[in-house]
C-alpha cells in the first residue's frame, strides 16, 4: 500500500493576520510557516500505519514555490520517504488539484486535510478525487488498513460512521485520525536531509477563482463586565439588552 | 436561469439550515432574474417537501432513493450534477457542513464551475460574480471573484436570514441516472447523536475549558444547557484529556460554530480556540483571570470563579 499525503504550507496558527497593497494580498512579512494542522495529523497517521507494517511507502506533495521546501523537509523528518514539489504558486484550488492529479496516479490512498487554515477552501481533496475518478470520504477521523482494505471512521452531520472503502481512494482528514501530531526527532531531521525532494514543473491549468481583496472583522465594542456576586444580572442583560435569550 | 439548492434532510425532516439555504438562493435568483429549484435526496414526504416552497423554491426535485443513505460522495455528487444540468443551473448552493464540503468540490469539477466555500453574504456583484467568504479561520474575510459560467457555493450557517414567501412549489420526482456500480461506500456502523442538541445547529452553546478542572464538574453546564436548549462544547485540552468527547471540541482544529450566544466557562481564549467561535453573535466569558484574552473577544464578562457563577446563572434562567 502506497500513501500520498498532500501538504499545504500555511502561516503558524498564532500569526497576526495583516494585508498589504490596499488589502489585496496577505502580508507575509515575519510569518512562520508550518504544515497545515490537518495535514500534519494525516502524515502522523500514515507514519503510524507504516510502522505497523500496513504501508510500504509515504510520499508527500506540495504545490508551492521554493519557500515551501522547509515545510516539506519537516514532513520528511516526521517520516515521509520522499517529497514532490510542484514548482508554482498555488493559484486556486482547481489549479492546485490539477497539478496534484498529474503526480498522484500510483498511490492507493491519498490523504488531504479537511481545509487549509489560510484560505479555508475545503476543496483540493475533493477536486483531486473527482479529477482522478476516485471515490472520496470526507471528515475522516479514523483510518485502519488490514489486508489491503481501508476501514474508515467519518463524522457525518449528526453522528459518526464506520465504513469500508475500496482503494484507490482520497480520504479527507480531520481531527481524531491520530492523537497528537508527531514532532520530528533529531535522527529524523538528519535523515530528512538525504531523502529525495523532487521538483517538477507545473502543467498548464486554469484558475477559476481570484481572491480580489480582504477585510478584517470590525473591531468589537468593549466587554461589559458583571460582578461575580451579581452574576444573575447577566441573564437579564442577555435577555433584555442583547436579546439573545 | 435557475439556482439549484441541495437541501439535506435528517431522518426525513429539514432543519433551519435547509430553509436558510433556500432563502439565500431565492435572494440570488431574484438578483439574477431566475428561479430556485431545490433538490432533495432521500425519503421525505410531500408535506415536508412543500415547506421548501415557503422560503422561495418554485420547483422541488425529489429523489426518493434509499441507496443514497450511504452518503457515497461519488454517487451523490453525480446525482446533484445531473440535477444541475437538467435545470441548466448557473449557481448551485450547498451547506458548508460535512456533507456539503465533501460534495461541492467534486461537483465543481464535474460542472467545470468555480467554487467558493464558506460564503457569508450575498454576492456583492454578479458581473463579475464576487462573493465574500471566511478566510484565515475566522480572522478575516475575502472577496472572491468567480471566472466561470457556473458557480458552486457552500453557505456558512447563520449567514442569512429566513425569508418566508407565499410561493407554492411544484414537486417533481427526478431520476438522476445513478447506477448500482456508482456506490462504493459500505457503511458498517452508524452512531447518531440523539436526544442532545447538535452543536452545529444550536442557537446557544455552553462551552467549558480547563478552568472546569475535570469532567466530573460538568453537571452545572449540562443543567444550564438543558434549561436553555443549548448545545455543549469544550476547548481542545478538555477533549484531549477525555473530560468530554471529541465531537464537542470547538476551535481551529475542532468544529467551527456561529451560534447567537456562546458561553465560555474557564476558557482562556487562545487564538486557535477563538478561530472556531469568533463568528458567534454574542460571546459571554466567565474567567477568574481579568487578563484572560477571552475578554477581548467577549461582549459580556464576569471575572470570577466558574463554580460560584454557574449556580447563579441557573437560578437566573429558572426565574426568567
Ligand atoms: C495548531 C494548534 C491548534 C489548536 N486548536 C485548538 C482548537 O481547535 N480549540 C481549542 O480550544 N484549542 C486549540 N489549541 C490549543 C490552544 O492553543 C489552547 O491551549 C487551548 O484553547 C486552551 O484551552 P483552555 O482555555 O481550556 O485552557 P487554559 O488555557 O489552561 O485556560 C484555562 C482558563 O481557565 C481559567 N480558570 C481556571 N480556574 C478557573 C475557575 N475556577 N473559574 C474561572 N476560571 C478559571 C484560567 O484563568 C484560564 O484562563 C490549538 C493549539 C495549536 C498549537
Ligand atoms: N498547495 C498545496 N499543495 C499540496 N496540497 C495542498 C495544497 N493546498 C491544499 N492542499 C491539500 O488540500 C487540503 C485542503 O486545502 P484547501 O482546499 O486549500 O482548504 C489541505 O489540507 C492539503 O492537504
Amino acid at each position: 500500500m502506497k500513501i500520498l499525503v498532500l501538504i499545504s504550507n500555511v502561516p503558524d496558527t498564532t500569526t497576526k493576520i495583516r494585508f498589504t497593497g490596499d488589502n489585496t494580498a496577505f502580508d507575509n512579512a515575519g510569518v512562520q510557516w508550518i504544515i497545515n494542522p490537518w495535514d500534519e495529523l494525516a502524515l502522523t497517521r500514515a507514519v503510524e500505519l507504516k510502522e505497523a507494517g500496513s504501508v510500504e511507502k509515504i510520499t508527500v506533495a506540495n504545490v508551492g514555490s521554493k519557500l515551501t521546501e522547509a515545510t516539506l523537509r519537516k514532513a520528511l523528518a516526521v517520516g515521509a520517504d520522499d517529497a514532490i514539489r510542484i514548482d508554482s504558486d498555488p493559484k486556486d484550488a482547481y489549479f492546485v488539484a490539477k497539478q496534484l492529479a498529474a503526480v498522484s496516479g500510483e498511490y492507493d490512498i491519498i490523504l488531504a486535510g479537511i481545509e487549509a487554515s489560510d484560505y479555508n477552501g475545503s476543496a483540493v481533496g475533493g477536486m483531486l478525487a473527482e479529477l482522478l475518478g476516485y471515490n472520496s470520504v470526507s471528515a475522516v477521523s479514523g483510518l485502519n488498513i488490514e489486508k489491503g482494505t481501508a476501514t474508515v471512521n467519518r463524522e457525518i452531520d449528526g453522528g459518526s460512521q464506520v465504513l469500508t472503502i475500496a482503494v484507490p481512494v482520497v480520504l479527507i482528514v480531520q481531527k481524531g485520525i491520530t492523537k497528537e501530531p508527531r514532532i520530528p526527532a533529531m535522527r529524523g531531521i538528519m535523515m530528512a536531509r538525504k531523502k529525495p525532494l523532487n521538483v517538477v514543473p507545473p502543467i498548464e491549468a486554469d484558475e477559476k477563482t481570484v481572491f480580489v481583496n480582504y477585510e478584517l472583522p470590525s473591531p468589537k465594542a468593549a466587554c461589559k463586565m458583571v460582578d461575580e456576586d451579581n452574576a444573575k444580572e447577566l441573564i437579564a442583560m442577555l435577555h433584555e439588552e442583547a436579546k439573545v435569550l | 436561469m435557475s439556482v439549484l439548492v441541495y437541501t439535506e434532510n435528517w431522518d426525513g425532516k429539514f432543519k433551519k439550515l435547509s430553509f436558510e439555504l433556500v432563502s439565500y438562493a431565492a435572494a440570488i435568483a431574484k438578483e439574477m432574474g431566475g428561479t430556485v429549484t431545490a433538490l432533495s435526496i432521500g425519503n421525505v414526504d410531500e408535506e415536508e417537501l412543500s415547506k421548501l416552497g415557503n422560503y422561495g423554491a418554485s420547483k422541488i426535485l425529489n429523489v426518493a432513493d434509499d441507496r443514497f443513505s450511504s452518503l457515497d460522495n461519488k454517487a451523490l455528487s453525480k446525482a446533484i450534477a445531473a440535477a444541475a444540468k437538467s435545470e441548466s443551473a448557473k449557481v448551485i448552493i450547498l451547506a458548508h457542513n460535512n456533507l456539503g464540503k465533501a460534495l461541492a468540490p467534486r461537483l465543481a469539477v464535474k460542472l467545470d464551475a468555480g467554487l467558493v466555500s464558506g460564503v457569508t453574504a450575498l454576492p456583492s456583484g454578479f458581473d463579475p460574480f464576487v462573493v465574500q467568504k471566511k478566510a484565515f479561520t475566522g480572522k478575516a474575510f475575502a472577496n472572491v471573484q468567480v471566472n466561470a459560467d457556473v458557480k458552486v457555493l457552500t453557505f456558512s450557517q447563520n449567514s442569512y436570514k429566513l425569508v418566508e414567501t407565499d410561493n407554492a412549489a411544484v414537486v417533481e420526482s427526478f431520476d438522476p441516472g445513478v447506477s448500482d456500480g456508482d456506490f462504493a461506500t459500505a457503511v458498517k456502523e452508524t452512531n447518531k447523536v440523539t436526544g442532545k442538541v447538535l452543536l452545529t445547529d444550536a442557537e446557544i452553546v455552553i462551552s467549558g475549558g480547563r478552568g472546569m478542572k475535570g469532567g466530573e464538574n460538568w453537571g452545572g453546564l449540562e443543567e444550564l444547557a438543558d434549561l436553555l436548549g443549548a448545545g455543549l462544547a469544550c476547548s481542545r485540552p478538555v477533549s484531549d484529556e477525555g473530560w468530554r468527547g471529541h465531537s464537542e471540541h470547538v476551535g481551529q482544529t475542532g468544529k467551527i460554530i456561529a451560534p447567537n450566544l456562546y458561553f465560555a466557562f474557564g476558557i482562556s481564549g487562545a487564538i486557535q480556540h477563538l478561530g472556531g467561535v469568533s463568528s458567534s453573535k454574542v460571546i459571554v466569558a466567565i474567567n477568574k483571570d481579568p487578563e484572560a484574552p477571552i475578554f477581548e473577544a467577549a461582549d459580556y464578562g464576569v471575572v470570577g470563579d466558574v463554580f460560584k457563577v454557574i449556580p447563579q446563572l441557573i437560578e437566573g434562567v429558572k426565574e426568567m
